[in-house]
């Protein structure tokens, strides 16, 4: 099984973000999606180191690919999109409008934001060029072994959500922005004073949720360490790490040595604990009852 | 031409009520998890949607059957049975979000019309005219995330129909792309056609004060007295850094009838009501009072100003995206 390095879903200042894919070209992920996910507002301080970016990685051996934002709404993004898909690398699709702009025919990969769900959706994208799906957080693992069986068919990779907050929903509306009670448009860019998204709690001081600007994330990291013997029976082909600030290095290291069998589930997940005493993990979506829920409680319990 | 009422009817009564009260169009659904209103004890079965179109096609009305929540893998045929049956049953167009269920349904229903949902989340020129090119939309329902002048921009750069919703519930996520419910509940719009169902509710009292929770979450919190809202997830109240309150959205409905005439300025065709959920007598007088309105705008008489305030259920409107400063 392959590791990705998801598009960062964050807004790190540019000192930050090179340093973060210098640490990923030395990392175990055999592939790495970068870019604007999330808000365009936040391109112009990082996209140039962009370019730089990818031909370290690819210098490296990494396969990269491109994302495209999440939402696009607005002729400046639509614009940023159409270049995107003339750059020359790989496009992921993570809104069907950058589809409208990748010539028919070429290569794309599809991100975990394009509600593929089932085996119609699945099949459409690889006549359409997709040679890589990463499903949506969401599917239960039924649908994940389905729509797996489906690629092999169709020859499209599957890959799963495998660590990191999981991205829920996207708005027209930031949300960062609403709590300092300022507007979109004047943003101020609060959201640069969390990067790994600002806790929601509930009025129980329950940890909930996660915002990020016009993204909310679950409070729980998404940790796939116990499903990774599914999910490689199902025929899942790689699974997916989203970047967080700190300890993103040895955390590929510890998936990397998991999918060698070098090391345990449990080790993994307690190397997670002790690196993030506060974490709170989840791997719900997949086998439990919601996506909140943790199997690794049930060991524990 | 006058701007076309786009109606709910969760029910066979309510559809025939929109119909007297002067609905153009209903929409409604299956009882079955194909459509995002899959509620208990709502929805059509198969008779009572071929007795529903009939009856609106003898007043001069069309019915739009949703087919728009996102079909399970493995389980495709209960939305292509759907599809068919929808076709079958007299349907003047059919609402789809699943890109794989828009092909199936451009293959083997050519001659039967195609609506993009708003599940569908088509937020731009380029990809309603994608969705256009490539499944032969003819009508997209726009996403709540845009303003009046966006929408004017779509407009201008697309022949395709645009619907808008003009009342009742707001999602202040972009549709089809919000797995909040299923998170806390693990049944969600886009996979059960529900959002923070009410099976997973509970009300909690101490020292009167009430929790509203999902899925054990505290999603509300209200003191002696006070009507205790519907805990909708979005519509929660929580806490983020210093700050508390309703970090994502009020407990607000959308209204946007003062936006009216500023909708038919920018090219919008039709304006839709939300509600599949709601009663008979709801439905009715909502359908009267944006009748009034559209026709009064045709024949270039004052909008009656102020109709739908007693409807919102003591909750406070919003006119949504629709303003800029929303965001």
């Amino acid at each position: 099984m392959q590791l990705t390095v998801g598009p960062n879903q964050f807004f790190w200042p540019a000192a930050r973000w090179r340093d973060f894919y210098d640490d990923v070209a030395a990392s175990p992920a055999e592939r790495v999606v970068l870019g604007e996910l999330v808000c365009s507002k936040r391109m112009p301080f990082y996209q140039d180191c962009i370019p730089g970016a990818v031909e370290r990685l690819q210098g490296a051996g990494k396969a990269v690919a491109l994302t495209s934002l999440a939402l696009i709404t607005l002729k400046r993004e639509r614009k940023a999109m159409a270049e995107l898909a003339e750059m020359g690398v790989e496009v992921e699709v993570n809104d069907l409008t950058a589809l409208a702009y990748l010539p028919e025919g070429a290569a794309f990969s599809v991100g975990p934001l394009v509600n593929a769900y089932n085996e119609g959706t699945l099949g459409w994208l690889a006549g359409r060029g997709a040679t890589r799906v990463c499903l949506p957080p969401e599917l239960p693992l039924q649908s994940v072994e389905t729509l797996a069986r489906k690629g092999r068919d169709l020859g499209v990779e599957i890959e799963v959500w495998g660590h990191g907050r999981v991205p829920l929903a996207i708005s027209g509306r930031c949300y960062h922005a609403r709590l300092h009670g300022r507007t979109k448009d004047n943003c101020q860019f609060a959201c640069e004073d969390d990067p790994d998204g600002l806790d929601v709690r509930t009025l129980e001081d329950q940890p909930f949720l996660a915002m990020n600007g016009v993204q909310t994330l679950s409070d729980s990291f998404a940790c796939m360490a116990h499903q990774v013997a599914a999910l490689r029976d199902a025929g899942v082909t790689a699974l997916r790490l989203s970047p967080q600030s700190h300890g993103f290095a040895a955390l590929c290291g510890w998936y990397r040595d998991l999918l060698e069998g070098r090391m345990s589930a449990g080790a993994l997940v307690a190397a997670v604990q002790a690196a993030q005493p506060d974490v709170r993990l989840s791997d719900g979506f997949l086998t439990g009852e919601r996506g909140v829920a943790w199997s690794g409680a049930r060991g524990a319990a | 031409m006058v701007m076309e009422i786009v109606c709910p009817a969760g029910t066979p009564a309510a559809l025939r009520a929109a119909v007297k009260a002067g609905a153009h169009t209903v929409y409604c659904g299956f009882n079955d998890e194909t459509n995002a209103r899959n509620f208990p004890g709502l929805n059509f079965d198969r008779s009572e949607m071929r007795e529903g179109i009939r009856f609106a096609h003898a007043h001069g009305a069309k019915v739009l059957v949703a087919i728009n929540t996102f079909p399970s893998a493995g389980n495709e045929a209960l939305w292509h049975r759907a599809v068919a049956d929808a076709e079958a049953c007299g349907a003047d167009a059919i609402i789809l979000a699943d890109i794989g269920l828009l092909d199936y349904a451009a293959r083997h229903h050519p001659g039967q019309r195609r609506h993009l949902s708003v599940q569908a989340a088509a937020a731009n020129a380029d990809m309603i005219n994608f969705y256009a090119g490539t499944f032969g939309v003819k009508r997209v329902v726009l996403p709540r995330v845009l303003s009046v002048p966006e929408i004017a921009a779509i407009n201008a750069e697309t022949g395709v129909e645009t619907e808008v919703f003009v009342f009742g519930g707001l999602c202040v996520m972009a549709e089809g792309r919000c797995s909040l419910s299923s998170y806390v509940t693990g049944r969600s719009p886009n996979m059960n056609g529900v959002c923070s169902p009410a099976s997973h509710v509970d009300y909690h009292e101490e020292n009167g004060v009430l929790d509203a929770r999902l899925g054990g979450y505290t999603i509300h919190r209200t003191g002696n007295g006070e009507s205790a809202p519907y805990p909708t997830l979005c519509k929660g109240c929580f806490g983020a850094g210093e700050k508390a309150g309703h970090l994502f959205e009020d407990p607000v409905s959308l209204n946007a009838e003062k936006l009216i005439p500023q909708l038919h300025k920018a090219g919008v065709t039709a304006l839709k009501i939300e509600g599949r959920q709601r009663s008979r007598s709801y439905v009715a007088q909502v359908v009267r009072n944006f009748r009034a309105a559209v026709d009064a705008l045709e024949d270039g008489r004052p909008l009656p100003e102020g109709m739908l305030a007693g409807l919102s259920e003591g909750q406070a409107m919003t006119t949504g995206a629709y303003k800029k400063t929303w965001r």
